[in-house]
């Protein structure tokens, strides 16, 4: 099967299920802050990590890599979003709220996706 | 569809953005998914669009070790220009419409522009021993991310302007 095709179902699952996961984190936690966005970058970083570091050290076949890594956590996780959200919660005169957004994604984030690099190569 | 929830559902149908410019944040009142079924598949078209197209810009633009991830870093700031003029757009003009928003914005954009990829290219500049590299881009997308979206969304409120006047 051509890689666009496992690039195409990844995106297929990806983007509906942060969809799903917002709205329910949303409903749970309010819309305060942008708690959904946030869990899905991190999950969604976690396990991207873990994937590429079967794929870097244990030689993880390239269909489900493309499948998994850059069709369903590349439209799982959003970026657009992310920074969205951090410029209109800075528009409402939130502006800490938003800067703590900002930084508190990407830090935890990079150490989310660390952490699958590292089991990765742990296991 | 046969539910009785649909009815009482705002006009854009698109809680992925809690935090509106011009309205106050949008709370859903569908509880379930099955009452937004073809909200759903409506998103999964559009993020089949969007996976493809960073995956196409990903071939176009290979990130090579130890270099800047030029690929990830113009798929994010694009995404972003459009997100902003789109949800502007939408907010002061489409807000009747139900699949707008989430066919462009949460699907296409949404799945066209990518957190995890960002955040494991950096990880990995870091292992390679490119740590100057990997804060460069961490703070460069961003930046421009955050400029990108910003100008995206005063250039969507101008647009929505004109035919008014």
């Amino acid at each position: 099967m051509p890689a666009v095709l496992y690039v195409a179902i990844g995106g297929a699952i990806g983007a509906p299920l942060r969809y799903v996961v917002d709205s329910w984190v949303q409903r749970k936690f309010g819309p305060v802050f942008p708690w959904g966005t946030f869990l899905i970058n991190v999950t969604g970083s976690l396990v991207l990590g873990f994937i590429t570091g079967l794929a870097l050290y244990h030689g993880f076949p390239n269909a489900p890599k493309i499948l998994i890594g850059t069709g369903f956590c590349g439209a799982y996780t959003t970026f657009s979003t992310f920074v969205f959200e951090s410029v209109t919660l800075g528009k409402d005169g939130t502006a800490r709220v938003s800067v703590l957004n900002v930084f508190g994604s990407v830090v935890v984030g990079l150490a989310a996706a660390a952490v699958g690099l590292l089991f990765a190569a742990a296991v | 569809m046969p539910d009785g929830q649909s009815g009482q559902q705002l006009p854009d149908a698109s809680p992925q953005l809690p935090v509106d410019p011009d309205r106050p944040p949008f709370v859903p009142n569908v509880r379930t998914v099955r009452g937004r079924l073809d909200i759903i598949a409506v998103i999964a078209a559009g993020g089949v669009l969007g996976a493809l197209g960073r995956y196409g810009l990903a071939v176009a633009l290979p990130t090579r070790t130890g270099q800047f991830p030029w690929g990830t870093f113009c798929t994010n700031v694009t995404g972003s220009l459009i997100l902003g003029a789109l949800l502007a757009l939408v907010v002061s003009r489409y807000a009747h419409t139900r699949y707008l928003r989430p066919f462009l914005g949460t699907g296409v954009i949404g799945a066209y522009t990518t957190f995890s990829t960002y955040t494991v290219e950096a990880d990995l500049l870091v292992r390679d021993g490119h740590a100057l590299l990997a804060i460069g881009y961490v703070l460069a997308s961003l930046l421009a991310g955050l400029v990108a979206v910003w100008l995206g969304i005063y250039a969507g409120t101008a647009i929505s302007g004109w035919g008014r006047r």
